[in-house]
């Protein structure tokens, strides 16, 4: 049997992340989380829009759902540092996603600012998941800053492109110590049991499932997909070869 | 009295008083929402108790769908 995935003292049965971004309506995401299976969410800070609409996102994440705010819209190490405090001051938990971001093409993370966030937060007692690109000895200096886990872009947010980094990922899969979260540009059911076989201790999806026609039945499918995939590492999957190798004995029926 | 405070990363000119009223005043419910005031966030309980001073800067925020 699969153990549980341990972050932060957190125990989860679950290793499929998801995220409250992009979907239709916001009555979904119970449903997704129910179908599913996911135990942590993502969330965003945002200042409120004049006269906009006051809903609460928090209202549709059932208790017991780990909450992981992300520093999204965060230029600098400083204003993800910012909003990581305001967060947790808002009583949101102690889990924070490090994300800062200054390309607006790519939405490629800043690995600099990334670091120097994650050294000062794990030092206040946050539990650090930072969104990284796949850069084995950054994942290292995160590790000794103290960050519960590395999430590295498998391509970019909301691309759906799949595993475009695999060979990165990999490498951060065979030589860290704290969990590998495979965030970002999971598009579909099969690249999640893909990252998973590799050896990813979870995925995070978002777009993928919010945007899917059904969201509740892509989130079963993910959580399936993901639960698939673990079990095939866990088997140890059979290696290849260019040639056939019968699976059923070679001998003529007759001879 | 009227005074100038920052809300958002706006100059506004506004009565005096306190959080609590002006969130009130701007129709917000207050349940979706996170006020940080001169850096440290404020309580809802506390948002009675602040009187909005000249300089002040304000922060309305709440949490919204995110990856």
């Amino acid at each position: 049997m699969d153990e549980k995935l341990s972050i932060g003292g957190h125990f989860f049965t679950s290793r499929l992340f998801t995220g409250t971004g992009k979907f239709a309506a916001s009555e979904w995401i119970p449903r997704m989380l129910g179908a599913s299976g996911s135990e942590m969410i993502t969330v965003a800070l945002r200042r409120i829009d004049q006269g906009g609409t006051t809903e609460n996102i928090l209202d549709f994440i059932p208790e017991g759902v780990v909450l992981l705010p992300n520093t999204s819209g965060a230029r600098t190490a400083e204003e993800a540092v910012r909003i990581a405090r305001i967060a947790k001051a808002a009583g949101c938990g102690n889990f924070i996603k490090i994300e800062v971001i200054t390309d607006m093409k790519y939405l490629m993370p800043d690995n600099y600012e990334t670091l120097k966030a994650t050294e000062i937060l794990a030092r206040e007692d946050f539990i650090v998941l930072p969104y990284v690109l796949p850069d084995l000895p950054l994942a290292k200096r995160l590790e000794d800053a103290g960050a519960a886990a590395v999430m590295p872009l498998g391509s970019p947010i909301g691309s759906n492109r799949g595993l475009l980094t695999r060979d990165l990922i990999a490498m951060l899969i065979e030589n860290c110590r704290v969990p590998v979260v495979v965030d970002a540009g999971i598009g579909r059911p099969s690249q999640a049991a893909e990252a998973m076989e590799m050896g990813a201790d979870a995925v995070l999806v978002n777009t993928a499932i919010a945007t899917a026609e059904d969201p509740a039945m892509m989130g079963r499918a993910f959580g399936l997909a993901v639960e698939a995939g673990r079990l095939g590492y866990l088997a140890r999957l059979a290696g290849q070869s260019k040639t056939a190798r019968a699976s059923s004995p070679l001998t003529g029926f007759l001879d | 009295m009227e005074i100038v405070i920052r809300i958002n990363g706006k100059d506004e000119r506004r009565k005096a008083g306190t959080i609590a009223e002006l969130v009130a005043g701007r129709g917000l419910a207050p349940g979706s929402l996170v006020v940080e005031y001169n850096g440290r966030i404020i309580k809802q309980d506390d948002w009675v108790k602040v009187m909005l001073r000249q300089g002040d800067e304000l922060e309305l925020l709440n949490f919204v769908g995110g990856g």
